[in-house]
């Protein structure tokens, strides 16, 4: 009679996790970033406390560099279910003029990621961040805990990591101290997509293949969102069919050629790929081991 | 290959067939070079998991700190952590993902250096099935025996071993059947039923994901059809139902839901259901879900996390058990366990020590009363001992604040299984399983006054010049105890101080003896067994006859959970000047009524 298929059991895992963060903490709160895997914890947050809300709020960090179409879409989203949204923009990253073309990703995504990161958690006394982030994006991530315990200057130590057992979590910290929550540590990129396919989410349009003014840039597909994409000599717009496999700050996020307008074909598209999704993020290609790096830093 | 899609392939069936694949977790475990990584890593490449990017990653790495002279290495799949890739080694449990068109799997990949114990344990606690790694050159090794006893420990249902690089024994089936007959032994003594020997080489790919040349003799199944076919038990679907309660959804007054995982069994709507530790019964309401999710349930089966309403207004919150009623075995509810542990922790395990203790949902304090015995992992003796240091194996007796109510681990392993939590550095010091609890238990120790007879006769009040009817005349009181009882949360502190506060308005001399009180100095010395439990009362029953004698009224706030105990307390201070108050109790809230009845014992005729 048991017949629990594995996208059953990574969704009662999935809840359960979100359930006992909500039980264990005093001032938890959700990472929303907007993408697929976001759109996935949010309906599973939605769901885990049914017929309540989510006993926690919704925080976007807002590199003031996101496609339009996803804030429009974040917008919508948080008015449609009704949930308590709220958006961070590091400041003093925006009176500095921080950009990603001109400071370079490692910077931009330094001040307007993880320094903002830092600024809402600390602001907001926030003791357990619930994020996206999955163990098969990345090698540094698949040693990542579910509940990954960060020191008091939000840093994730490898080497000393707590042990985690059943499902039996240690939430216990000490003052300012915190835990970085990820319900989906097991799914992979498919379950993802076939969990949205399942449920029918709705996704940000950027997913979906559509032609868009792009240029060509350090071998990456980039999309001109608004004006501060200044052109170099010899670049030069042109309109392509393509969609986004990740999202991210528009100039640091790579497009690929596509007629995937539909969310079967994205599906079929990615079944049939020969690439990893993060192949698309400027981020981690600096070196080997970058994310790992990063991650020790305080990135989500 | 895994990935049976190809152009053309409709996405709705391939969705269809994915998503009617059963999910099987299983650990590799082996010692430095059994070539574990090379195996993982040759079932990802080969089942199609790796893609083109990260291909190029694992040769650029391969060229740079390769073992194979620079050929592809497929253990950079795996190696993961820059530090490790750097030393050589993997320090801690990675977890890799793939799938099949029959099967998905999670693979917790546990590396065998010195803190294998630790880091084995941890991966088994997550899976069904183990595969040991044996080199072929050096055949069952101390580390083998080690995996394969923590895998039963672990409660393993399935334990597969891949004697690998058996191209450098030039495939000897002798040399083969030798390690087979060797290990098939060693997993009887340890009661593993079945396990799997398979010989393979990682770096060719034989017997990995499909079957070679170079083993004819070999009958058996290649590692990844093994891993397609044997079967998934979900132990826990025919167990009794347990839920322990996570978290209470409480949207509006008349909507209670009670929200968790199911650990075990199933439930239906209008089941009876007993809440433990408190053991009051009801009935299942509602099996509560969104419409838009396909509206409420009629049965739900372990593991899903659902959330439920119940027929009465009971008492229950996170860390109590929903459990079934009329089942093959009750929970045990029990302050005193006795279990398993492997210990994790830089500092050592000493007895007395105090924990936090998680079970299921419920945290609570606990003590280590005593290190019963540590198991050698190599030669599976238990040798006496009073301490555990890190990765050590032992058994132990703890008891808690909080009453556990749980399976035996190897019944229910979600009811059975615990980590204690240090709670100076908050560090997960130690897993364990729990055996049996204190009712189970035939060996524990009554206490003192339980066996030996209580004399009747009163203390002397010695050589006092002031005699009690004097006393009885300056504090205008007859002397009684009151004794509040309950467990925690019960308000006998509060009721206690109440009606001191209210004496003292009325001119009485009273003075209250709080059971914490005791423990933080006269109680010192004892833990929260039963039997010290019992011992605490003792003390303060004790202390509250001599200032009965005194002309004093003595107000007891205590658990004093045990009925016996309670009783004998009244018999040593003598029921004319004795008076309980059961705080569990709707009356022991009406302090203006508790106060009548004891103005009524005291006030002199």
């Amino acid at each position: 009679m048991n017949q629990f298929t594995h996208l059953d059991i990574l969704e009662a895992e999935a809840i359960h996790i979100l359930r006992e963060t909500a039980a264990s903490f005093e001032r938890p709160v959700l990472m929303y970033s907007i993408g697929k895997d976001s759109t996935v914890l949010l309906h599973l947050a939605m769901k885990a406390f049914w017929p309540s809300k989510p006993p926690f709020p919704f925080l976007h960090i807002d590199t003031t560099w996101k496609f339009r179409e996803m804030i429009a879409f974040r917008d919508e989203t948080a008015a449609r279910l009704g949930i308590d949204l709220r958006v961070h923009i590091n400041q003093e990253g925006v009176r500095q003029g921080m950009s990603p073309l001109t400071h370079g990703s490692k910077m931009h995504t330094d001040v307007m990621k993880t320094q903002a990161l830092r600024q809402a958690l600390e602001t907001g006394k926030h003791d357990a961040a619930i994020g996206g982030a999955r163990r098969d994006e990345e090698k540094s991530r698949a040693k990542e805990r579910i509940f990954s315990f960060r020191d008091r200057n939000h840093r994730w130590d490898p080497k000393n990591q707590r042990p985690e057992l059943w499902n039996l979590y240690n939430t216990r910290l000490h003052d300012q101290e915190s835990i970085r929550v990820f319900p989906l540590s097991n799914w992979t990129e498919l379950d993802v997509w076939l969990y949205i396919y399942r449920h029918n989410l709705p996704v940000v349009p950027l997913y979906f293949a559509k032609t868009r003014p792009i240029v060509q840039r350090d071998g990456m597909l980039i999309m001109r969102d608004d004006d501060r994409l200044v052109l170099k000599p010899g670049e030069k717009i042109e309109q392509r069919c393509v969609r986004f496999r990740t999202l991210g700050c528009y100039p640091l996020s790579g497009a690929v050629d596509s007629k995937a307008d539909t969310l079967e074909k994205i599906i079929e598209e990615m079944l049939l790929a020969r690439t990893s999704e993060r192949q698309g993020r400027l981020i981690d290609h600096d070196q080997s081991g970058s994310m790992e790096e990063k991650k020790r830093e305080g990135y989500f | 290959m895994s990935f049976s899609f190809t152009a053309g392939d409709s996405v709705g069936e391939y969705f269809k067939r994915y998503n009617s694949n059963e999910l099987l977790r299983f650990l590799t475990c082996g010692s430095v070079d059994d070539g574990k990584s090379t195996l993982i890593g040759r079932l990802l490449h080969d089942t199609g998991r790796i893609y083109d990017d990260h291909l190029k990653a694992i040769e650029a790495d391969s060229k740079a700190h390769g073992t194979q002279g620079g050929a592809l290495d497929l253990a950079f799949v795996v190696d993961g952590l820059k530090a490790e890739r750097e030393q050589g080694i993997t320090i801690d449990v990675a977890y890799r993902y793939f799938s099949t068109a029959r099967r998905s799997f999670i693979i917790a990949d546990c590396p065998g250096h010195e803190q294998y114990t630790r880091n084995m344990a941890t991966g088994a606690s997550h899976c069904q099935l183990a595969i040991t790694l044996i080199d072929a050159r050096h055949g069952v090794s101390t580390q083998t025996r080690r995996h394969a006893y923590i895998a039963s420990l672990l409660g393993l249902q399935q334990v597969v071993a891949a004697v690998n690089k058996m191209d450098l024994i030039d495939w000897s089936e002798a040399r083969f059947r030798k390690i087979e007959t060797e290990f098939i032994a060693f997993c009887a003594k340890l009661g593993i039923a079945d396990p799997i020997v398979v010989p393979i080489s990682a770096l060719t790919g034989e017997n990995v994901v499909s079957r070679g040349k170079n083993t004819p003799w070999y009958s058996g199944s290649p590692i990844l059809e093994l891993l397609e076919s044997v079967p998934i038990c979900h132990p826990a679907a025919d167990a009794p139902f347990r839920m322990p309660v996570q978290y209470v959804i409480r949207p509006s007054l008349d909507f209670r839901g009670f929200a968790g995982t199911i650990a075990s069994g199933s439930v239906k709507v209008g089941d009876r259901v007993r809440i433990l530790p408190s053991g009051r019964e009801t009935r299942v309401r509602r099996i509560a879900r969104a419409p838009e999710d396909g509206g409420d349930l009629s049965i739900a089966v372990a593991p899903q996390s659902v959330v439920m309403t119940l027929e009465s207004e009971v008492d229950c919150s996170r860390g109590d058990v929903i459990a079934g009623i009329g089942g093959p075995c009750d929970l045990i509810v029990a302050q005193s366990i006795e279990a398993d542990v492997v210990w994790m922790d830089e500092a050592p395990l000493m007895a007395g020590k105090m924990v936090m203790l998680k079970h299921a949902t419920k945290l609570t304090a606990a003590r280590v009363i005593r290190v019963r015995h540590r198991v050698d992992v190599n030669t599976l003796q238990t040798h006496v001992a009073d301490t555990l240091s890190l990765n050590d194996i032992g058994r132990i007796e703890i008891e808690t604040e909080l009453p556990l109510s749980f399976d035996p681990y190897r019944k229910v392993r979600q009811m059975g299984a615990i980590i204690l939590i240090d709670r100076t550095t908050n560090a997960t010091a130690a897993a364990g399983m729990i055996r049996t609890g204190d009712a189970a238990d035939p060996h524990a120790k009554r206490a003192h006054w339980e066996t030996a007879p209580i004399s009747s006769v009163a203390a002397p009040v010695g050589q006092s010049l002031v005699s009690v009817r004097e006393r009885s005349d300056r504090w205008r009181q007859k002397p009684i105890a009151i004794l509040f009882y309950g467990p925690s949360g019960s308000g006998k502190t509060r009721g206690a101080f109440a009606l001191e506060r209210a004496l003292w308005q009325r001119g009485h001399a009273a003075i209250v003896l709080d059971g914490q009180m005791l423990r933080a100095g006269m109680s010192r010395d004892l833990s929260f067994t039963a039997e010290d439990r019992s011992e605490n009362l003792r003390r303060a029953a004790e202390f509250a006859r001599i200032l009965l004698d005194q002309g004093f009224v003595v107000i007891l706030s205590m658990g004093a959970p045990q009925e016996k105990a309670r009783e004998l307390a009244e018999q040593l201070i003598g029921a004319e000047r004795f008076m309980a108050v059961d705080c569990t109790q709707e009356s022991s809230r009406d302090s203006g009524a508790v106060l009548q009845r004891v103005m009524d014992r005291i006030t002199l005729s």
